[in-house]
Parts: C-alpha cells; sequence; structure tokens
C-alpha cells in the first residue's frame, strides 16, 4: 500500500471539510473493497476520511412499511435486524449473503453502494426497491443513481448518509455466486407492489447494474416464474470474462429470476 | 505516523506506526503478538481474524488506525492462564487443525459464530459460517466438529448457571 494520512470524522460535515482539505482524498466506510485495493496499489488515495464513527449514519428504523436505513449500517446488522425482516426480508437475506462473517462486520451498504461494483449485491436492492438515495446534499432516486461500471451520480465531496423506501408487498433476491470469490455471476432482485414490478440485475451486466424492463412487464401482468421463462435476456448486454461468457451469463440471469420470483411466493 | 493505543486481551497498549500499517502487522510486529497470522492478505482466508469491539474482524484488512481507540481481542486472550477457552479445548479434543496454521482465525471465528448463535447451532449453520476461513489440511470436518462440541459445552455450561 502506498502512503496515506488516515483521518476519522465525527459528522458528516467534519468529513466534508476533512475531504476538502485533502490534495486526493477519499470517504472510507467499512473498507472491505477500498483497503483491498489500496493493498494491491489499484487506488492510492493521499488521505483517508473515517466515516464509521459517525453515528447519525448508522441504525434502521422502520415506520409502517417505511424503512430508513443509515448508510453507515453494517452488513451484519441489515441481515440481523428483526424489525427490518418484518417488512422485507429479502433485503436481511441479501445482507446476509454479503461476503463472509468478518467482511459483514465492517462492509456498510453505503460503502457498497457508493463503489458500484458491477458484481455487489446491494445496487440491485437499492434500484429493484426503487430507494431514495439520501446524501449530505440531495436526495437521489434509484433510477437515476447508477451511471455505469463504478460509477454514481454522487459528486466528489458527497456522502450517502441514508437510503429509504417503502417495503414492497413482495420482494426476493436470488444469486448465483462465484464459486471461489463468491461475488455474483448474476444476482436478480425482484420487487412486487400492486402492479408494479421492479427487476433489477447485478453481476451480469456489461454497463453494470440494470432493470429489465421485459421482465417487468411480463410479471406485472402474470407474477409467476413461468412468466419469465420466455423472456429474451440479450447476451449482447452481459459480461464476459473467465468466470462466464456472456451467453452464459444470460442464461444466469433468467435462472436467478425464475428463483427470485419462486422465492418471493 | 500515528499513535495507535488498543485495549488488547484487557491491556492497554499503544504504539506508533505510519497511516498505512495494517491492524495485522501491527499486533504481530508492534505488540509482539504473533498468534494472529497473515496467510492471504486479500481477506479472503480468514487466519488473521481477531475480535474488535467483540465482533470478529480480517485485521488484515483494518488499518490499525481505523482501529485506534478499540477493544480488540486475539487468539492469546482467550485462555485463562492454562485453561483453554471451551473452544480451543474442543479443537484439541476433535482434533480440529493439523498444521495449525488456520486456528488462531479458525478459534475466533467459531466463538464468534457461538456468540452471534447463541446455542443454536446446527451443522449446517457452521459449515456456512466458516466461508470466511479456509483451511488446507483438515476438509473442515473436524473442525465442524469441535465447533458443534463447544457450542454444546458452553451452551450447555450457560444454561446450567441460569
Amino acid at each position: 500500500m502506498y502512503e496515506t494520512t488516515y483521518h476519522r470524522a465525527s459528522s458528516v460535515d467534519e468529513a466534508v471539510s476533512l475531504l476538502g482539505k485533502a490534495e486526493d482524498g477519499k470517504f472510507l466506510a467499512g473498507g472491505m473493497t477500498l483497503i483491498a485495493t489500496m493493498k494491491q496499489r489499484l487506488a492510492a488515495p493521499s488521505d483517508l476520511v473515517d466515516l464509521r464513527h459517525i453515528d447519525a449514519m448508522k441504525g434502521i428504523s422502520v415506520n409502517g412499511r417505511s424503512v430508513r436505513i443509515g448508510a453507515g449500517t453494517c452488513h451484519y446488522d441489515v441481515a440481523s435486524s428483526a424489525e427490518l425482516r418484518a417488512v422485507c426480508p429479502a433485503l436481511c437475506d441479501l445482507a446476509s449473503h454479503i461476503g463472509d462473517p468478518h467482511v459483514r462486520h465492517m462492509g456498510t451498504i453505503g460503502g457498497s453502494v457508493a463503489n458500484n461494483d458491477p458484481a455487489a449485491d446491494y445496487p440491485s436492492a437499492v434500484l429493484a426497491l426503487n430507494m431514495t438515495v439520501i446524501t449530505n446534499k440531495r436526495e437521489i432516486a434509484a433510477d437515476d443513481f447508477f451511471k455505469g461500471l463504478f460509477e454514481t451520480a454522487l459528486e466528489e465531496d458527497e456522502i450517502i448518509t441514508a437510503f429509504s423506501f417503502e417495503a414492497p408487498e413482495k420482494a426476493a433476491y436470488a444469486k448465483f455466486a462465484n464459486p471461489a470469490s463468491r461475488y455474483a455471476m448474476a444476482g436478480v432482485f425482484v420487487a412486487k407492489n400492486g402492479g408494479d414490478v421492479r427487476v433489477a440485475v447485478t453481476g451480469a451486466g456489461s454497463d453494470g447494474v440494470f432493470r429489465h424492463a421485459g421482465m417487468e412487464q411480463a410479471l406485472a401482468s402474470h407474477w409467476s416464474a413461468d412468466a419469465v421463462a420466455g423472456i429474451h435476456v440479450d447476451a449482447e448486454d452481459m459480461l464476459s470474462d473467465l468466470h462466464g461468457t456472456s451467453e452464459y451469463r444470460a442464461h444466469l440471469v433468467k435462472v436467478m429470476a425464475k428463483r427470485a420470483v419462486a422465492a418471493a411466493g | 505516523m500515528t499513535k495507535v493505543t488498543l485495549t488488547v486481551n484487557g491491556r492497554k497498549m499503544s504504539g506508533e506506526c505510519a497511516d498505512r500499517t495494517l491492524l495485522s502487522t501491527f499486533i504481530r510486529e508492534n505488540l509482539g503478538l504473533t498468534g494472529t497470522h497473515v496467510g492471504c492478505d486479500t481477506t479472503q482466508c480468514g487466519v488473521c481474524v481477531v475480535h474488535m469491539d467483540g465482533k470478529s474482524v480480517k485485521s488484515c484488512t483494518i488499518l490499525a488506525a481505523q482501529a485506534n481507540g478499540s477493544e480488540i481481542t486475539t487468539i492469546e486472550g482467550l485462555s485463562k492462564g492454562d485453561e483453554l477457552h471451551p473452544v480451543q479445548a474442543a479443537f484439541k479434543e476433535h482434533h480440529g487443525l493439523q498444521c495449525g496454521f488456520c486456528t488462531p482465525g479458525m478459534v475466533m471465528a467459531a466463538t464468534d459464530i457461538i456468540r452471534r448463535h447463541g446455542g443454536n447451532l446446527d451443522e449446517k449453520t457452521v459449515r456456512a459460517e466458516l466461508e470466511g476461513n479456509l483451511c488446507r489440511c483438515t476438509g473442515y470436518h473436524n473442525i465442524v466438529k469441535a465447533v458443534l462440541a463447544a457450542n454444546a459445552e458452553m451452551y450447555g455450561a450457560k444454561q446450567a448457571a441460569e
């Protein structure tokens, strides 16, 4: 790892001010991606501004079916929240399969979504649950947030502070994990609210997380795994690498979508 | 340079290190506690697992500066003098190790699994929860047996005390 200077912020405002003074600083959430990336010398920020001690960014609150999750909430806390499980178990299940238990104690929902790794799990939930991404500057609709591989609508000094959404009637996430890394080779999050169906795919798309309009329409008119079976998933839009060809991923997307719909009930 | 102060195994310990120093390096080289191992150094193998503020973490993927002010438990902090922690005793009893390199991380992971599940453990859960710890010798079978035995021992003891 190249040299860096560590700063610990106790508030969002302090974090922004610390980053403003840095030559080439980065916000540090749980660090489960950023520290690993710095060790490989693929990132070399001059300064790190640690957000992990900002208490205002942590915690889950559920009011009726309205959910708010602080961006600094770790995967373990999302996975084990009884309050959240009562209204949206799909999100708990997704969080419970990220990395391993030790990673889940450090990694946060905000860090994962801000990084927007094309194989990360959370971006599919943000998109399918139509979450509002709340930052220190504004509120961003999920559909406007993700801008391609590792790209988001976030500005350099913008911090995600929380996520909010209305829990849907039905939702589930199914992923085909890479057998070694456990990252999603295809992960599909489905959510149904009355006639409104959202299907978001992670791990497979060559441009990162995306919604599949064909599946959404088919499921809106008939909510069943069979409804997905006839839908075409274009291999042209899929990633292709040593773990799987684009044709294989296109097939996986359909299989995961069917599994997710079946699991959602 | 940063001055890092940690409460390690109940004792306050400090050291100076560069900001980029990993917690695993700090524990091993500054504090001289070499029971915490470094294997893959890429967050995968889990031999570096310690408990930070009561939760298992991979110390090779945390900066010492990030941990500053926290309470750390390492493998050296589990036993009471000569009396092994129940998880350590179970690993010995059930031969949950061969070369022993992964064992500190396995034991720290296992104590965390048992803490989180409060006695409610079955084989499937243990195997799933050992996701972040690799052993290249045992095939995991005796490790899983040891974790279940320790869980029964600790949970049984807890029930008897209540």
